[in-house]
């Protein structure tokens, strides 16, 4: 079960994260539970496997849209299928790895997995998540936090 | 950049295209040539043997062998190498592991081209 004050770590590393590699600010919507199992994704997902003091998932999921956009604002060029899918998994890596400020360092992250147009392929270790809703440039994302 | 001008040879390492095509954009500094990069710290230490780098930049959260490991295996190589680590992990333990294991420095994810840079700059002070 997830703390206040530990949601609030994903929130403010979804911000820094748009605001720094997306050159503006990312509006995040007030969180929210699900306990179905099924919190949703858009066409492109970077997770992340938590182990360590902490066990489960976070990942970042993405319509391509805003994936293009982002990588425009880095100055990249290459917006093909292999790099949208390279960028959805920077995403997740970079905002679980900045939640160590405060998780510390036995909050172990994996490498991202990254999935593209199947959700049936991420696997939730319970039904309980938190949906940390993202707005950025008329785009949304969600980053889904299910840790144990 | 002007090849001929660069004095100090420059290997990337991150398991993301994106980040190393990124930091080879975006470095700003004559003195650095990039001649190679890599996506995991086992490909970087067989490339850091054939390039002899003198300025790595390090990725922690990759496959094969992770960036602190690597980081032993090049200053086991070449303890004058400056390494600045550019990593997702943002707990302070893992900046000091990595700097007892040889890292010079330590950046952040995400960064701007201006944070790069004076990471880098900072770093070559050391030279």
């Amino acid at each position: 079960m997830l703390k206040e004050a530990e949601i609030r770590t994903f929130i403010e590393g979804t911000t820094h994260y748009f605001a720094t590699s997306g050159q503006q600010a990312a509006t995040v919507g007030s969180p929210y539970l699900v306990t179905d199992g099924k919190p949703g994704t858009f066409e492109y997902t970077g997770v992340i496997g938590i182990s360590g003091a902490r066990r489960g998932i976070v990942y970042f999921t993405a319509p391509r849209g805003m994936l293009t956009v982002l990588l425009m604002r880095m100055q990249e060029t290459d917006c093909s299928e292999e790099t949208i899918l390279d960028l959805v998994g920077e995403v997740a890596n970079t905002i679980s790895g900045n939640a160590r400020r405060d998780f510390g360092k036995n909050f172990v992250i994996s490498v991202p997995t990254v999935v593209a147009h199947d959700p049936d392929k991420i696997t939730a270790p319970h039904q309980r998540s938190y949906v940390i809703p993202i707005n950025w440039r008329a785009h949304s994302a969600k980053l889904v936090v299910c840790l144990e | 950049m002007n090849i001929r001008q660069a004095s100090l040879k420059l290997m990337i390492v991150d398991d993301s295209n994106i980040i190393r095509r990124r930091i080879e954009r975006s470095q700003q500094i004559e003195r650095l040539e990039v001649v190679g990069a890599a996506g995991n710290g086992r490909d970087a230490v067989d490339m850091f043997r054939r390039t002899n780098p003198d300025v790595v930049t390090m990725d922690l959260t990759m496959p094969e062998m992770d960036g602190i490991e690597c980081v032993e295996q090049l200053v086991a190589i070449n303890p004058r190498v400056l390494i600045l680590v550019v990593s997702a992990l943002a707990d302070k333990a893992t900046a000091v592991e990595a700097i007892e294991k040889g890292a010079n420095g330590f950046l952040c994810k995400p960064f701007t081209d201006r944070q790069l840079n004076d990471a880098l700059e900072e770093l070559l002070r050391e030279t």
